[in-house]
């Protein structure tokens, strides 16, 4: 789809906004509405949609296959990281108590920012990772696609 | 009757988005037709969950800071709890997926009439 | 021994441990490391799951609580780990480690080398599962952790497809079934929520008790929705339980699988489903709504079982393919276990719940034989396996011995199992079911008898292949499942007083 201008051009504009959105969303997510699952789709919805446009193998080049799984397994790290953390220190799993022992409610939003964190590096890579899971082995890029608009082909015509 | 319909017209809605998502599970013979309809008849049950966690009056559990504090707020849990329920319907649909397109590399279709042919003749 | 600190931590690291070292797997499982940490991960957990329940068993409250980042009862997620699920724990645990060390050579026959790894973490995300369901103490945290081993079960079944590609249409099949299945139990989830407001069983079942109280005054509309929760729950379970209208998905995918996870599914997903069932009927919403309320659900399920023990049985003995059979079979004892929990007394249960551990061993044992069969042979047909008594005589020897086990003969544990159900129904008045779960006997009886027949009188083929015995880490965990069916028939004095102890606790009588 990459020789269309338009979506080349809306795709560029869109996705370094989607990509910013996303990490607002994540850094938002202890004071208002957001967080590490909203984030992580939201960043990956932006990579998808490079991918959709230039290509799978072209996504796959940018982000390979093992910093997705790396990043996937990191976040999800991060998150029983933290409860390992305070269960070292004699706390419950994921007692948050356990990062400022002094003051315990200000502790909390330390531990669910962390644990948000992790969350969205997971999400975001696992998406990626379902993308590339099903388009891996379908043809590559360039699907047919007619760019002559005055006389379509079969394919790009409504089916009835 | 009117009242009973329209008091409740989040469960009908419910009922008749899970209905049609049930539907196409067991009427269409397309795999990947049945996965969406999967999805849709999860989708029903996640309105269901967000509909319960409505308080009449109240705002977006979201703590307004110096203000009144006899604010009304809606139950953030089932939001929460669909959250999850979502991800997991996500991951469903994905492992769906990843099966239906082994099927079509080893069966050569992804219908289930098909499907069921080419097995009995395996037998 | 160990110190006091680790010790309190146990619920949490019997389900962190497979998680995070199936985690681990996926990072770094490749050549050949896979196998050993999910080994390392299993033993760990079954060391931890029989402290647990030695804890649990010498508390005076029988209960164990663990509350999750420490948030209290009615508000946070909590391990509640009380006989009963302290009992199935360790079933799940002991299951899961036996598999594992016999799933080393079977399964590097059955999957392509490069995915192994990726077959070791989705195995640990399966026992996550499995071991979460049983020790969570939190009505939604149950849902999730379920989807969870399923997602991972649908996955290890399609990974039969090296050996059949049949392995895959059972696992979308199967997934298909499941997910509605899971979502009905989400949907009865909400519904119980909405009338108590809280997720947390205990605290779900007290609030319950409370509104009970005023049925048939005002407000009757809380009703309906028990019951209609309940019911969507109940169906929900069932189809995970693979109880008998709703167990078309089992046989094929238990067909069909790799052979070490036939094995692990066998014994131990459709037994946590049983698991869920009881906790729902007995702790949660209370045999007075579930069975006496305005829908006797007992009856259902006394109907259901019976027919599962008797056609599960009858389509064992037509099917030409020993897997099939064992699969029909399972359906067929599931019914048992279910008759036991619709008895409503403290022997049907105590049957239910020691019919659980006992029916895991046998045929988690009997899967494995005949994953020798499969790593021999290639294929498990039955007309293949004539004469091979002779060819695998310790293989063969640990299928017989669970065959019996099958049919109840005395000696072995499905006969304490099947002696608990028999005088439960008795003492219900149920006749009629004492007499079918004789009847299932004899056909058990029929289909062992037509395996082992083929397997020691039969003659071999000429020109079949020559097979020798499986390689010593396949006959090991074999022979201790089987050897523990055997022993626990011979001693049942451990298993009965775990068993007594849940049935008592369940029916809220006071040790």
């Amino acid at each position: 789809m990459k020789d269309l201008v338009v979506l080349r051009v809306v795709a560029r504009w869109n996705i370094p906004f989607m990509v910013v959105f996303g990490l607002y969303v994540q850094t938002h997510g202890e004071l208002g509405p957001g967080g590490g699952f909203q984030a992580g789709v939201i960043i990956a919805a932006g990579f998808l949609l490079y991918g959709m446009i230039f290509g799978a193998q072209e996504l796959r080049r940018i982000i390979p296959r093992w910093v997705t799984d790396i990043a996937a397994a990191c976040g999800v790290l991060i998150y029983a990281g933290v409860g390992f953390w305070a269960m070292g220190n004699g706390y419950e799993f994921l007692d948050h108590a356990a990062l400022n022992p002094a003051n315990p409610g200000g502790a909390e939003p330390w531990g669910m920012t962390l644990v948000e964190y992790g969350v969205g590096l997971t999400v975001a890579a696992v998406m990626i990772t379902i993308f590339n899971e099903i388009t891996e082995g379908t043809a590559p890029e360039d699907e047919p696609v007619n760019k002559d608009y005055d006389n379509p082909t079969e394919m790009d015509l409504p089916r009835r | 009757m009117l009242d009973f319909l329209h008091d409740h017209y989040n469960y009908w809605v419910t009922i008749i988005i899970m209905m049609i998502g049930f539907y196409a599970v067991v009427a269409k013979s397309n795999l990947v037709k049945k996965a969406i309809g999967l999805g849709i008849f999860q989708t029903g049950i996640f309105l269901f969950y967000i509909s319960i966690g409505k308080v009449d009056g109240g705002t977006a559990p979201v703590k307004v800071m110096g203000e009144q504090t006899d604010v009304v707020y809606s139950n953030p849990l089932p939001h929460a709890l669909i959250l999850t329920a979502i991800v997991v319907s996500v991951s469903t649909l994905a492992v769906a997926l990843a099966i239906i397109v082994n099927i079509r590399e080893k069966f050569g279709s992804i219908d289930e009439h098909d499907l069921n042919h080419l097995e009995a003749e395996q037998e | 021994m160990i110190p006091d600190q680790l010790q309190h931590q146990i619920p949490a690291l019997i389900v962190l441990t497979p998680l995070v070292l199936g985690l681990i797997t996926a990072l770094i499982g490749r050549r050949g490391l896979g196998w050993w940490i999910a080994m390392l991960a299993s033993l760990l957990v079954f060391a931890g799951s029989i402290q647990l329940l030695i804890d649990v068993m010498h508390s005076g409250t029988y209960t164990v609580s663990y509350l999750m980042g420490n948030w209290p009862v009615p508000y946070g997620i909590e391990y509640r780990i009380d006989p009963l699920n302290g009992g199935v724990l360790c079933t799940v645990a002991l299951i899961s480690a036996a598999v594992t060390l016999f799933a080393r050579r079977s399964v590097a026959s059955e999957v392509s080398r490069d995915r192994l790894h990726f077959f070791y973490a989705v195995w640990l995300f399966c026992q996550t599962g499995l071991l979460g369901i049983t020790i969570t103490g939190d009505a939604f945290n149950l849902y999730v952790l379920l989807e969870i081993s399923s997602l991972a079960t649908y996955t290890l079944v399609a990974m039969g497809k090296g050996r059949d590609r049949r392995a895959l249409t059972a696992a979308i099949n199967y997934l298909v079934l499941g997910t509605i299945g899971a979502s009905f139990i989400l949907l009865g989830i909400g519904f119980l929520y909405m009338v108590t407001g809280t997720l947390n069983m205990m605290d779900m079942a007290e609030r319950l008790d409370a509104i009970y109280i005023t049925w048939g005054t005002a407000e009757p509309q809380y009703q309906k929705t028990v019951l209609t929760g309940f019911a969507f729950l109940f169906v929900g379970v069932s189809l995970k339980l693979a109880l008998f209208p709703l167990h078309t998905w089992l046989p094929n995918a238990y067909t069909y699988a790799p052979a070490a996870v036939s094995a692990l599914l066998a014994a131990t997903a459709t037994k946590v489903g049983a698991y869920i069932s009881i906790r729902f009927i007995y702790t949660i919403v209370g045999t007075d709504a579930a069975f006496r309320g305005a829908i006797p659900t007992h009856v259902f399920i006394m109907v259901s079982a019976g027919m599962a023990i008797l056609l599960g049985s009858y389509l064992a003995i037509k099917q030409d393919n020993v897997k099939k059979i064992l699969a029909y079979s399972s359906i067929a004892q599931i019914g048992y276990i279910a008759l036991g929990f619709a008895l409503d007394n403290k022997n049907g249960l105590t049957a239910a719940v020691i019919h659980i551990f006992n029916h895991a061993l046998t045929k988690g044992g009997m899967f494995m034989a005949l994953g020798v069969v499969a790593y021999r042979l290639g294929n498990t047909r039955l007309q293949d396996l004539r004469g091979l008594g002779r060819k695998l005589p310790v293989s063969m020897g640990a299928f017989t011995a669970g065959g019996l086990g099958l049919i109840g003969v005395p000696l072995t544990a499905g006969f304490v199992s099947k002696w608990y159900l028999v005088t439960g129904a008795i003492e219900a008045g149920r006749y009629e079911m004492a007499a079918i779960v004789l009847v299932g006997s004899l056909l058990a009886v029929v289909y062992v008898w037509r395996v082992v027949e083929t397997i020691y009188f039969g003659k071999r083929d000429e020109g079949a292949p020559n097979v020798q015995e499986a390689p010593i880490t396949m006959l090991v965990p074999m022979l201790l499942l089987i050897g523990a069916s055997i022993y626990f028939g011979v001693d049942a004095n451990t298993t009965s007083w775990i068993a007594e102890a849940a049935a008592e606790t369940l029916l809220g009588v006071q040790p």
